[in-house]
């Protein structure tokens, strides 16, 4: 990616020396600059504007220690009540102690928050065979698992319910007592395991935690929470992706769904990488190596013998170079002309012929390198030759479903698993099967930020917006209202999605109700096609609301659109001609107009595929 | 039965959460409409779901899944259940048919008999509940009061072979149903698009009042010597007597329950005892004084102390009597004899007193659905769409086909015989006499599992009975997933009772016909250490057992347990 003036803080003169020079630097000579250049820059301390995301130095904010103050967050994880209501007597008490009191369910708490807080009280139920309840189970799976961070910062306190006629009683509580200590955390007071008579033991523990908070806060240091901040010294780009660690990788789908849709986060720590609401994520994917054994099997290939991969004339066994670099999925005309230069095949000669652009169009649809090898076989290239008929495996892009300001160090990504039949194989899409199938959990895949400036919140925090997303076009509005929530954005927000079931494809449906339930979403229309006779969708729903969508849009609202372009989109720009005509009382060509300005003004903005 | 002397130890405090919903839910409206309708989300909040349950439906979800789709940022699988009412378990084949069809159609494609003689259905998403309702209705079947802190659906004997006087006992048991039913339109308003009251206050509740029963109430009928229906499990249970081949009244029992709470023995399952004879024709005023005795003196405070057994056991029987006499300005009459054998169901075909045939089949667990080796559903199916008598569900969960003419039972023989539904290997009569609540997956209560694992549970224990030389011996046994006694499980001679993840509570010496409550045996044990105290009792019991002695008669005579005497030394080993 090539710098300019709008994409970097620098002047124009300076962008055409950088760019002149960075293109012809080695990976080492740009490890040593930026290293250099972050030297530099601590020792002198230069004025920094804002930082530019593809540049080597980047200045990362100081993170601001607020003055002592008597904070403590409460979080409780219950199945019963019996600990909300401890909790919420807890937080009472100490409200009156004039502490600044966070109360929450553990299934609301934000696990970033930790690094934010000081004090921290937890009182947790154990069920079944010594398991969490349900609400505390994610909190849980995250301190325990490989996001945990360290939390030196933290001093907290357990109060642990059960019941002694089990045989693992209070081992939640335990359980957390001993991974926060083991994450650094230190005891404010110790915890204290309640049966099922927990009155007496709670209130002694309260006393315990209250009279060590007070002292606690008496005297506490300013300096408290300051966390060395590492500065990137390597500039990753499409050209070199940062290998990021799958942190995560869900499928989204309840069971029973004719869909699979693969919600991944993925780590940037160390990467310097940064985006914004509406940017993409490039993944290079690895081809199916069952596919990759048949296509070597058909030509009697030798998949150890090394073949070009690039024109600095690297070189790759014909396997790996067939697995990581060449496009094996998709037939292209270029592709079969040169793959006729290999191939006695007369059917391939009349689908090249001139006039046969419609039976190469239809021969190619559905089919790839492995058809068109066997339909026109034998094939007379060698290695070398086979892979000089390819092309390049581009990567895969994906609009990012979350926002840098509220996961710094993560982007998430919202991907649709395709797989379909046909010509009598199933087929599978390269990306989405690998992410389904292959990647799991501490896996890294390469990536790159792709910048999308035409799929951006407008700037006014305070512009209200209209987001129409079904399907994967859900993944930019997560961005966007995870953003909003993040920056405490005042503007309304008003969503539709949809999809087939309404039980099983509602894509992120616990984390909009919680959106709704705070405020953060305005509003939430949903259509599942496949759950009443009449097929429903999110144009539908559109109409049904057409004078407050009007309304809406006559308040300066943008309008946002992401997901399948044939069908969709087509359908919500008619239904969006047919709103400004039926409740502005437009004609068509002045809706057209309306359009055309709204568009002028960045207001109607999507991202379609 | 002695009264207990015993009181309960009853916290005064405010009314429950329970309690304000009531009240502000305008005579059971609440926001119902409104979060039916709400597309965020498949449930609704829980103050409208504790309302729902007075519709006969509450809010459950698919626990297996729970976990699995919070990391799938889903909410739970929300789905309702819904109860159907009908008195004393009666269907007609129309009915049945509708309620074949509804299941498959809005349900997960099975039907439960429940314990208490009513349809169950399960799997129900919130968008389909309404169409549900109304198709129910087209075929006169409601779900009314069906949960919910009113009178529940009134059970009755089923087993009309037993006696000549089941038409009329049938017809108190309906008029008891409809007469202690709920007046409030809230029902036909959010279901039925029923006309709103424009002014709800003006509706009244004669007998409910605003804020209804603190707690369920259960109505019970039982025709000696068949104590089916368990009739010293309910609130009030009535013993019809007959006299000179006609029913002349009902013995009264008053404050039986069998729910309690693990871990506070200030809960316990009670036995309904006897507190007179009461002509036929003061049936309904008696059980409608009872109930509103309980309305104005059940706790409101705390929900786990509300039932009615705990009113009279704080108060007194004596009390109860004596409030009772002086709302009727009458009093009841000496209890008269009466004598009940078991508490089971007697299977196949039985000739009736009018010409006519009855047919019991085993239902397990009152599961109706087809497996892939066993089609129950579809043959029940097509025995409704033949059938011209009438479906009567039984209190032990199985199914009567009532009324039946010498031509259609042909007929019905042939389906019976063409669908194998008297499969011998999965009739024993340890089966036959077993019973497990719904439980796991969708119960929201349940802590262990109980329908869908005592059959295999009880593939063991026949094989301990085989062992043992006891293959044919019935003995009751039954399973709930939690304390709540669904399944009346503190009535058995072998007793189960969830604590948590594949643990039980094991509990022995209830008796044969319903009349003496088990008593703990071992507490929190899973199937190994089951089978390894039941195998040495069981064994035991084939030697030492005396002519006829039943199970839970033999472990009390052998000192195995102590006999509980009254609930309140339920607990007391």
């Amino acid at each position: 990616m090539a710098l300019q003036v709008t994409n970097s803080p620098f002047s124009e003169e300076q962008v055409e020396l950088l760019n002149r020079l960075l293109p012809s630097i080695t990976v080492t000579q740009q490890s040593w600059l930026s290293g250099y250049l972050t030297a530099v820059s601590s020792a002198s301390n230069p004025v920094s504007e804002s930082a530019g995301t593809t540049v080597a130095v980047l200045e990362r904010p100081v993170i601001e220690v607020p003055a002592a103050v008597k904070e403590v967050t409460i979080l409780f994880g219950s199945q019963t009540g019996n600990g909300q209501g401890i909790a919420e007597q807890a937080a009472s008490t100490l409200k009156k102690q004039s502490f600044e009191v966070t109360l929450q369910s553990m299934s609301d708490f934000k696990p970033n928050n930790l690094k934010k807080i000081e004090h921290l009280l937890l009182v947790v139920s154990t069920h079944g065979e010594g398991d969490p309840p349900d609400t505390a189970l994610p909190f849980y799976e995250f301190l325990h698992g490989r996001r945990a961070p360290k939390l030196d910062h933290l001093q907290y306190s357990v109060l642990a319910l059960g019941d002694s006629s089990y045989e693992f009683f209070c081992k939640t509580g335990a359980d957390f007592d001993q991974k926060l200590a083991e994450l650094g955390a230190k005891p404010l007071a110790p915890r204290v395991d309640c049966d099922l008579d927990y009155d007496e033991p709670a209130a002694q523990w309260l006393a315990a935690v209250e009279v060590a908070l007070q002292i606690h806060t008496g005297g506490q240091s300013a300096a408290a929470g300051l966390a060395a901040e590492t500065v990137s010294s390597t500039q990753y780009s499409r050209t070199n992706p940062f290998r990021a660690e799958v942190l995560e990788n869900i499928n989204l789908n309840g069971r029973g769904s004719n869909k699979e849709t693969r919600h991944l986060e993925l780590s940037l720590e160390g990467s310097g990488l940064e985006y914004k609401p509406g940017d993409s994520v490039g993944i290079f994917p690895e081809n199916n190596s069952e596919l990759i054994d048949e296509i070597i099997k058909s030509g009697n290939w030798n998949a150890d013998e090394t073949v070009e991969i690039n024109a600095q004339g690297e070189r790759r066994a014909l396997r790996v170079a067939l697995q990581n670099h060449f496009e094996i999925t998709v037939l292209t005309k270029p592709l079969l002309e040169k793959l006729s230069h290999y191939s006695e095949s007369e059917q391939l000669k009349s689908l090249l012929h001139a006039d046969q652009s419609g039976d190469l169009r239809n021969y190619a649809e559905g089919r790839d390198l492995l058809d068109a090898l066997k339909d026109f076989g034998p094939i007379s290239a060698n290695e070398q030759q086979l892979v000089s008929i390819l092309r390049k495996l581009p990567a895969r892009l994906y609009s990012i479903a979350s926002s840098f300001q509220a996961n710094p160090d993560e982007v998430h990504l919202t991907i649709g698993t395709v797989r379909y039949e046909a010509h009598g194989r199933i087929r599978q899409g390269v990306c989405s099967v690998q992410c389904a199938e292959n990647i799991e959990p501490g896996d890294k895949l390469p990536i790159y930020i792709h910048k999308n400036d035409n799929f951006r919140l407008p700037e006014n925090p305070r512009t209200p917006i209209i987001m129409i997303g079904p399907g994967t076009g859900i993944a930019p509005f997560r961005s966007f209202i995870e953003e909003r929530s993040e920056t405490g954005a005042e503007g309304k927000s008003w969503l539709f999605f949809g999809d087939q079931h309404y039980v099983t494809d509602f894509y992120y449906q616990t984390e909009w109700q919680n959106y709704v339930k705070d405020g953060v979403l305005t509003r939430l229309d949903v259509a599942f096609s496949r759950d009443s006779a009449e097929k429903v969708y999110v144009q539908h729903r559109m109409k049904e609301s057409s004078k407050e969508l009007y309304q809406w849009i006559e308040e300066g609202a943008s309008v946002y659109v992401c997901g399948d372009e044939q069908n969709m989109a087509k359908d919500v720009h008619h239904a969006l001609l047919e709103i400004l005509q039926q409740e502005g009382g437009k004609s068509p060509e002045e809706a057209e107009q309306f359009i055309t300005r709204l568009i002028q003004e960045k207001r109607y903005q999507r991202d379609v595929y | 039965m002695t009264s207990t002397t015993k009181s309960v130890h009853i916290k005064d405090g405010p009314p429950s959460d329970v309690e304000e919903i009531k009240i502000e839910s305008d005579y059971l409206r609440g926001n119902l409409i409104n979060t039916m309708k709400d597309s965020l989300s498949a449930g609704i909040p829980d103050d409208d779901n504790r309302l729902m349950k007075f519709h006969g439906s509450y809010l459950q979800d698919d626990r297996d899944l729970r976990n699995e789709r919070q990391r799938q940022k889903l909410e739970p699988a929300y789905q309702f259940m819904i109860r159907v009412r009908t008195p004393a378990g009666f269907a007609t084949p129309k009915q049945w048919l509708v309620m074949d069809e509804l299941a498959h159609k809005y349900g997960n494609g099975t039907l439960k008999l429940t314990t208490r003689q009513a349809f169950q259905m399960h799997g129900i998403l919130k968008w389909n509940m309404k169409k549900n309702i109304q198709e129910m209705n087209d075929a006169l079947l409601d779900s009314i009061a069906a949960c919910g802190d009113v009178n529940r659906n009134v059970m009755c004997s089923p087993n009309p072979n037993e006696s000549p006087v089941h038409a009329e006992v049938y017809e108190w048991s309906k008029k008891l149903s409809e007469d202690l039913l709920p007046q409030t339109n809230a029902y036909h308003e959010i279901w039925l698009d029923g006309e709103k009251v424009v002014d709800s206050t003006e509706e009244t509740e004669p007998i409910y009042g605003a804020t209804y029963l603190p707690r369920k109430f259960k109505i019970g009928i039982a025709v000696p010597p068949m104590n089916d229906v368990d009739v010293f499990s309910q609130d009030i249970g009535l013993i019809a007597i007959v006299e000179d081949g006609k029913l002349a009244g009902f013995n009264v029992a008053v404050g039986g329950g069998m729910g309690m709470a693990h871990g506070d023995e200030q809960t316990y399952p009670q036995l309904g005892r006897l507190i007179g004879y009461i002509p036929a024709e003061q049936t309904v005023e008696v059980a409608k004084q009872l109930m509103m005795i309980q309305r104005d003196y059940g706790n409101r405070s705390v929900r786990k102390y509300a039932r009615f057994k705990y009113t009279i056991d704080s108060r007194g029987l004596d009390w109860l009597t004596g409030e009772l006499h002086s709302r009727l300005g009458w009093e009841l009459e000496e209890v008269r004899p009466y004598h009940f054998d078991h508490n089971g169901d007697r299977y196949g075909w039985v000739k009736a007193v009018n010409n006519r045939w009855n047919y019991t089949f085993f239902v397990e667990n009152g599961r109706v659905r087809d497996t892939d080796s066993y089609k129950l559903m579809t043959a029940l199916r097509k025995i409704a769409e033949i059938h011209t008598g009438d479906f009567r569900l039984s209190p032990n969960q199985n199914l009567v086909l009532g009324d039946v003419t010498s031509a259609n039972k042909k007929e019905i023989e042939a389906i019976i015989e063409t669908y194998q539904l008297e499969n011998p290997a999965e009739q024993s009569a340890l089966r036959r006499s077993s019973m497990a609540c719904v439980s796991l997956p969708t119960c929201g209560l349940a802590m262990a599992e109980a329908e869908r694992y005592l059959p295999s549970l009880i593939t063991k224990f026949e094989g301990l009975l085989d062992e043992a030389g006891l293959g044919d011996q019935e003995i009751i046994t039954r399973m709930t997933g939690c304390p709540n006694g669904c399944a009346r499980s503190a009535l058995a001679e072998i007793g189960f009772i969830g604590k948590g993840p594949g643990k039980y509570n094991m509990y022995l010496g209830g008796g044969f016909a319903g009349e003496r409550l088990s008593k703990i045996y071992r507490e929190n044990v899973g199937e190994k250490e089951i089978l390894d105290e039941l195998r040495p009792i069981l064994n035991r019991y084939a030697k030492e057992r005396e002519q006829g002695e039943h199970f839970g008669d033999f472990v009390i005579r052998a000192g195995i347990v102590a006999a509980t005497t009254d609930g309140t030394n339920f607990h007391k080993v």
